[in-house]
């Protein structure tokens, strides 16, 4: 077994520079505060966050930025608009080279573009489903009045502590084929149904996968609020689809941005999901990023996608942060 | 020890244990105290050993082998150059051998050394002489074949008898993975090369072109069937267990893959392996040494002792791909209780020994360059693009 880390020289640089500046924010601490001081205790997860967020950004930014001989270009960008840029090139160039009018044969470039459409609408519809299916079973689970209100919280817990590739794959072996509702359905004497390898059956999987990433904050949030306050919407005259709509809803925004929010940001990044419960058939943007990384070992068009994403992620948390600027449900945008 | 000074001391312990984690570690080959015989450095595929060889080896030449692993060829090439010295011996795939000669990575075996593979010698010589001067090394200079096997496609027997009663395995073509009679039932490669390459040869041209039309041809060829709707899904991995469950009707697949899910599906679900009329593409992993090599004359013991027919025979019974070595075919077909081998009608198998016609028609991988790759990979896109 080998791991070898071959890493170029500016790489280890930047490391060093993360290092001495964390050295000396550690020293000024302990100058200024001569002794301990509760930030020396945040220290370790400072060092990590430096060594596996911040190198990484700036490795990511610098290969979006470079070209395959590390010289500065700005094409990574550009070419997202004309992704095939480069063997378009080619195609001419030979067609050139033969002397033959290679002019049909172009390849369309707007995979990035319908790549990453698809994945915004896909993570639009699993966020909207989330909400729909997990604001009233954080209402259930917040209810004081429901005893199974705890075991349901427990309930959602469980399924999390195992690994989430495992869930996915489990899911499979359900929709297959020869999967456990097919059987079920043929030993019944109907027709068996394709349940496998459709788009339907990626967002199955997303909306199952990010689900408690909906109601958590959501039932933080629900948990948290004065009872009483529905009680005196109620003794005022409120019936309770009116108590809902306009007490307990409005004041479990700060939740459902929350909410939103966590299932919207790994929802558009999402892949591993559309490969095996979608069987390769469509990409979503975390897949064109892989095959960059693995499949062409284009790094610089690869790193340029990521920091697209970054981009657009980081816009939609400021936009959410208007609505919930002082993060009352879990300050996460 | 005043408070300050016990924290400092407790940074300094804090920060180094990171700094000496994240070392690259070039020296890692040369770590373990070489043994008498000296040390021959083996980077191979994971899993891709029997490890009672290894240990056969050590017992009886008294080297020590450093075995190490890579998962992709194009990360072993990458290892390779960023430790020189580090491997001594490598075992690349055909094309790959390819670019490493051209980047002139390797260097050339001394046959005299490895007289169980010396192509000069036909009388020691076990090499399959299929295998000898391929294309990939035209002149037997840089490498030692040392398993291969071909791409083609695993069926459900039941299945298509039922979806598609004349099919005759010995006799059909590429074309039948675009038949409408196999809705949903076909899984595709999820690998530009290999699902372009057998298009390619449907299409009646080489599983390495490079002329555009050809190219484009086979894009369209791919769309179409997709947009049919044969297609079950795109995927690598995940295939073998897909067809041992009895999922597809077809899958393109790579032979060893397909002996693997043939013996997985056991009497469950009958599986056959057949490679279409108009051939394929056909792989070969095979020994070499980079030029960087320390112990060149220990690497090619070690090659010389992986193609002794008893220890080959060994091998390929824990590999269960193609073996290149005739002397041990001969074995496995006798079978021998020494090796605890059964024997097995070795040439019977089509899927481990295809009949010469097949194997006539079956091209290796070639290096393609990289701006070709690159229309491949655009098209491929355009492929996995297309609703």
């Amino acid at each position: 077994m080998i791991s070898n880390v071959s890493l170029p020289w500016w790489a280890w640089a930047a490391m060093g520079v993360g290092l001495v500046v964390f050295i000396a924010m550690i020293a000024m601490t302990i100058k200024r505060n001569r002794g301990m001081h509760r930030s020396l205790f945040a220290s370790p997860y400072t060092l990590w966050m430096i060594i596996f967020t911040v190198v990484p950004v700036i490795l990511i930014s610098y290969y979006a930025f470079t070209d395959a001989n590390g010289h500065f270009t700005l094409d990574n960008f550009k070419n997202f608009w004309d992704s095939h840029y480069e063997a378009n090139k080619v195609i001419a160039a030979e067609g050139k080279r033969l002397g033959v009018d290679y002019s049909q044969y172009i390849v369309r470039g707007t995979v990035n573009w319908d790549t990453l459409v698809y994945s915004l609408w896909m993570a639009f519809q699993c966020t909207v489903i989330c909400l729909l299916l997990g604001y009233p079973a954080a209402l259930f689970m917040a209810d004081r009045k429901m005893k199974l209100g705890s075991t349901l919280v427990v309930l959602f817990i469980i399924p999390m502590w195992m690994n989430f590739l495992l869930r996915t794959v489990a899911w499979m072996s359900l929709l297959e084929d020869s999967g456990l509702i097919n059987s079920l359905l043929k030993s019944l004497g109907f027709e068996g149904v394709q349940l496998m390898y459709t788009s339907n059956t990626v967002l199955l999987g997303m909306v199952y996968n990010y689900l408690p990433f909906m109601v958590f904050p959501i039932y933080t949030v629900l948990n948290k609020m004065d009872f009483r306050l529905s009680e005196a919407a109620a003794d005022l005259g409120c019936n309770s689809f009116q108590t809902l709509y306009k007490v307990t809803v409005p004041l479990s925004v700060p939740g459902i941005v929350s909410g939103i929010t966590m299932v919207f940001m790994p929802s558009v990044t999402t892949f591993f999901i559309p490969r095996v419960l979608g069987g390769g058939y469509t990409m979503m943007f975390g897949d064109l990023i892989e095959s960059k990384f693995l499949t062409e070992g284009n790094w610089n068009a690869g790193s340029a996608l990521s920091l697209l994403m970054m981009l657009l992620i980081l816009v939609s948390l400021s936009i959410l942060r208007k609505v919930d600027p002082n993060g009352e449900g879990g300050g996460l945008a | 020890m005043n408070m300050k000074r016990f924290l400092l001391l407790l940074l300094v312990l804090a920060l180094a244990l990171p700094l000496t984690a994240c070392q690259p570690s070039s020296d890692s080959a040369d770590a373990p105290a070489p043994a008498s015989g000296g040390v021959v450095n083996v980077f191979n595929w994971e899993d891709y050993i029997d490890p009672a060889v290894i240990e056969l080896f050590e017992e009886q030449t008294g080297i020590t082998v450093n075995y190490m692993c890579f998962t992709t060829v194009e990360d072993m090439i990458v290892q390779v150059e960023a430790n020189p010295g580090a491997f001594d011996v490598c075992f690349p795939s055909d094309y790959i051998i390819e670019r490493m000669k051209n980047k002139g990575m390797l260097s050339e075996i001394n046959f005299a050394n490895i007289p169980n593979a010396d192509p000069a010698n036909p009388e020691t010589c076990q090499t399959d002489p299929y295998l000898l001067k391929p294309d990939y090394d035209p002149d037997n200079k840089y490498s030692v074949p040392y398993m291969w096997g071909t791409v083609g496609v695993l069926y459900n027997v039941e299945m298509m008898e039922k979806l598609v009663p004349e099919f005759d395995p010995e006799n059909t073509s590429w074309s039948i993975l675009w038949d409408e009679r196999l809705m949903s039932n076909v899984i595709m490669m999820d690998s530009i090369r290999d699902s372009m390459g057998v298009t390619l040869k449907y299409l009646g041209y080489s599983a390495n072109s490079t002329v555009i039309p050809e190219l484009f041809a086979a894009r369209d060829k791919l769309i179409e069937q997709k947009k049919l709707g044969v297609v079950k899904a795109y995927q690598v991995d995940e295939t073998k267990d897909k067809m041992a469950a009895g999922e597809a009707a077809m899958a393109v697949m790579w032979s060893g893959d397909a002996l693997y899910a043939i013996d997985k599906a056991g009497d469950d679900v009958e599986l056959g392996y057949f490679i279409p009329v108009e051939g394929s593409n056909v792989w070969c992993d095979a020994a070499v040494i980079p030029t960087t090599a320390k112990n060149k004359e220990n690497a090619e013991k070690f090659i010389n002792f992986l193609c002794d027919p008893e220890i080959a025979a060994l091998n390929w019974n824990y590999i269960w791909y193609s073996s290149p070595n005739m002397g041990a075919i001969e074995l496995i077909e006798a079978g021998s209780e020494e090796l605890e081998l059964e024997a097995y009608e070795y040439r019977e198998d089509t899927a481990l020994y295809p009949t010469e016609e097949i194997k006539n028609k079956c091209e290796f991988f070639r290096d393609i360059p990289e701006n070709y790759l690159s229309v491949y990979e655009a098209l491929w896109m355009d492929l996995k693009n297309t609703k």
